[in-house]
């Protein structure tokens, strides 16, 4: 008994974790500047996309290719932020998600035009195959890596909004843009280079998550509902918010896929509706 | 009901007198483009077209038509809804493709109700033939390759715990399954249903492992989910554990192995058809595949499955010179033989309109620097579905 306890509390916050992964990037595009971007999963469904054709044509190794699909995705998002992004910052929320779902609809078809119809093929180097052997129990070595990269992150990323200059006038920016704009800050860069990160982000969470949540031309729409539950179970403008609610929904679905199969599927929908009705504005949302 | 009733007879009136008119044979086909396994259907019209290409001499002159639509996965009521506009409204003389079974189940009323013959190519849930006389499957059941399965492992093996897709096919296939192993003398020690759509498969592997049985058998409808349970049974060490991974043959369909990688070396399943096998019909058929779509392409199973409903349909065209009377339709397609496809003979049961044909055991193998599903010897022969035999004796 205990050790199953110990093996579901790992799964589960591997699960959570590689949830946290993809969805940190619509963290700080959706918490963090208010956009409603629907489209997130399209900058993570590029970051997948790059380290595989890295990987598989070119013969880059998994690091690299993981780094590429960070620094690529984040430059990529740069020329949308401005041709189209920056246009709609203050637009209403059903223009932004208008907008948003367009963006994925356009992509998928040029994804199935360029990558086919097959899921990209993502084969990991043999040092984070197999597993670690600790206490009496096998952990898979690719989900202990995704833990503490992931864990890495969010303390990177709590460091600089809550910590740095960067952060507050960020936080100074998303607040009151005409005021941060008059106390001098270049809040049009600002916000380019926000932007950049959090899709940069969602790539590299696209990227490190596709040997599990597999990477395809219909993935924007197909993991959109688990981008959206972490994000609104977390909180909006929050960034702890949609870590622990990662992590919630991670440990609570395996633990219930474990003892109770035959609920599996229910799970995660039951529980985002009762923690929203509970707390219409998330775990730890400050902004409705 | 009645509406519709009155609109499909009208369009069968009209379809009618159109066929012998311009001697144009249309097909409705129904498939998937998108959603969950929406890379199979572009597997099942290209098998279609290379079929049709190939034998477009031998038509006597009459045009073949394929209208195809995207049923956008499980969704039974967009088939439905499909079907239903291309007897009404395009006034098809068949209904042909479907890779999943609830989408078939929804079509088979139409098919009954305006008369319209529908060739199921995918689709392996026993019972859908029984849902229309209108019906008949070129493809597979699940209890074809399950149940041969069992009765193999049980000569193996002691213990065995299944995991299957929440649906249909994967309830067929645990229970085809579990009946051999039985029967066998072999014991189950867990059976578990999982979501069709299912991101994370480590707490089911997990608890696979804990039962500790001798083998796992899987059914889960082919596609990304076969490359997605392959890696986790491999990163969750069930085989290290000693746990031997079989299934029907979806769990290793051909065109994901490459997406598996090593992993899938060793894994030994029970199907109908292998890309990799030697039969001189099917290097002919791989060869014309590679020819037409490139060299790096592969068919599978749905592909098989298709290019015999393709031959099935072109030899009934052939047979009644285009006039596509659905019940003279129907009764060549219950006496149809095919002794040269590419999965080896085949024929249709005229009493169940279901396929016929023979399982082979395979293992996962690398041939020519490639991995391959190799035939190892031939499980069952001429097999009828093994639920419709059952139930025919209850």
């Amino acid at each position: 008994m205990l050790s199953s306890v110990v093996s579901v509390a790992f799964h589960g916050v591997a699960y959570g974790m590689i949830l946290y992964v993809i969805s940190v990037g619509l963290s700080v595009t959706m918490g963090l500047m208010g956009f409603i971007n629907l489209a997130h999963g399209v900058f993570a469904m590029a970051g997948g996309f790059v380290l595989s054709s890295f990987m598989a044509r070119f013969g880059v190794p998994f690091p690299l290719a993981v780094l590429s699909a960070f620094v690529l995705v984040a430059l990529g998002s740069v020329v949308l932020e401005r041709l189209l992004y920056s246009r709609l910052y203050g637009a209403g929320e059903l223009t932004q998600v208008l907008f948003s779902i367009g963006l994925i609809l356009v992509s998928m078809a040029s994804a199935r035009l360029i990558f086919g119809d097959q899921a990209a093929r993502v084969l990991l180097p043999d040092y984070l195959r197999g597993q670690l052997h600790m206490m009496g129990r096998d952990f898979p070595t690719y989900r202990v890596f995704i833990i503490f990269f992931s864990l890495g992150i969010i303390l990177l990323l709590w460091f600089g909004v809550e910590r740095t200059r960067w952060g507050a006038m960020v936080r100074a920016a998303v607040d009151h843009r005409a005021m941060a704009q008059s106390v001098g800050i270049n809040t049009r860069l600002l916000f380019m280079a926000t932007f950049a990160l959090g899709s940069g982000l969602a790539g590299l969470g696209g990227a490190l998550g596709a040997d599990i949540l597999p990477v395809q031309w219909a993935y924007p729409f197909e993991h959109l509902v688990y981008f959206l539950i972490v994000v609104a179970v977390g909180g909006l403008g929050s960034l702890r918010g949609p870590f622990i609610a990662a992590l919630l929904i991670g440990v609570a679905d395996t633990a219930c896929k474990y003892w109770v199969p035959e609920f599996g599927a229910f799970l995660v929908y039951a529980a985002t509706i009762g923690i929203l009705l509970w707390r219409p504005m998330g775990l730890f949302g400050v902004r409705a | 009901m009645n509406m519709f009733r009155l609109a499909a007879s009208a369009a069968l009136a009209l379809a009618a007198t159109a066929v012998s008119a311009q001697q144009t044979v249309k097909i409705g086909f129904i498939t998937s483009y998108s959603g969950l396994n929406g890379n199979l259907g572009p597997y099942m019209e290209r098998a279609v077209r290379l079929y049709l290409k190939q034998h477009e001499k031998d038509l006597g002159g009459v045009k073949v038509e394929l209208l195809t639509r995207d049923d956008t996965g499980p969704n039974p009521d967009k088939a439905r809804q499909l079907a239903q506009e291309l007897v009404v409204r395009d006034k098809v003389n068949l209904l042909a493709g479907v890779i999943f079974t609830p989408n078939a189940m929804a079509m088979a009323p139409i098919a009954t109700e305006a008369k319209v013959p529908f060739v199921i190519m995918n689709a392996g849930t026993a019972v859908i033939t029984t849902r229309s006389p209108y019906m008949v499957r070129t493809s597979f059941t699940l209890w074809q390759s399950s149940y041969p399965l069992g009765q193999w492992a049980s000569k193996k093996y002691k213990t065995a715990y299944s995991l299957v897709s929440d649906f249909g096919p994967g309830h067929d296939s645990e229970e085809g399954f579990s009946k051999a192993f039985e029967e066998g003398g072999g014991k189950m020690l867990g059976k578990v249903r999982v979501p069709l759509q299912n991101p994370d498969w480590a707490a089911y592997m997990q608890r696979v492992k804990d039962a500790k049985p001798d083998v796992l058998m899987v059914f889960i409808p082919a596609g990304k989910t076969a490359t997605a349970v392959m890696k986790n049974f491999s990163d969750l060490g069930l085989g290290q554990a000693g746990i031997k991974l079989i299934g029907p043959g979806d769990v290793t369909t051909d065109e994901e192995l490459p997406n598996m990688g090593d992993v899938a070396l060793g894994v030994l399943t029970v199907h109908h058809y292998s890309a990799g096998a030697t039969r001189p019909q099917n290097k002919a058929f791989v060869a014309a595949w590679k020819k037409e779509y490139g060299q790096n392409e592969t068919p599978n199973f749905v592909a098989v499955g298709a290019y015999d409903g393709a031959a099935i349909i072109v030899d009934a065209i052939k047979a009644l010179k285009g006039n596509m009377d659905p019940d003279k339709t129907m009764e060549f397609f219950k006496t149809w033989k095919n002794p040269n496809s590419p999965r080896g003979p085949i024929s249709i049961d005229p009493e169940t309109r279901d396929i016929v044909q023979n399982e082979y055991l395979r293992e996962v193998k690398r041939v020519g620097g490639q991995l391959a599903n190799v035939e190892l010897e031939t499980v069952a022969t001429a097999l009828k579905d093994p639920w419709k035999e059952f139930q025919k004796k209850k």
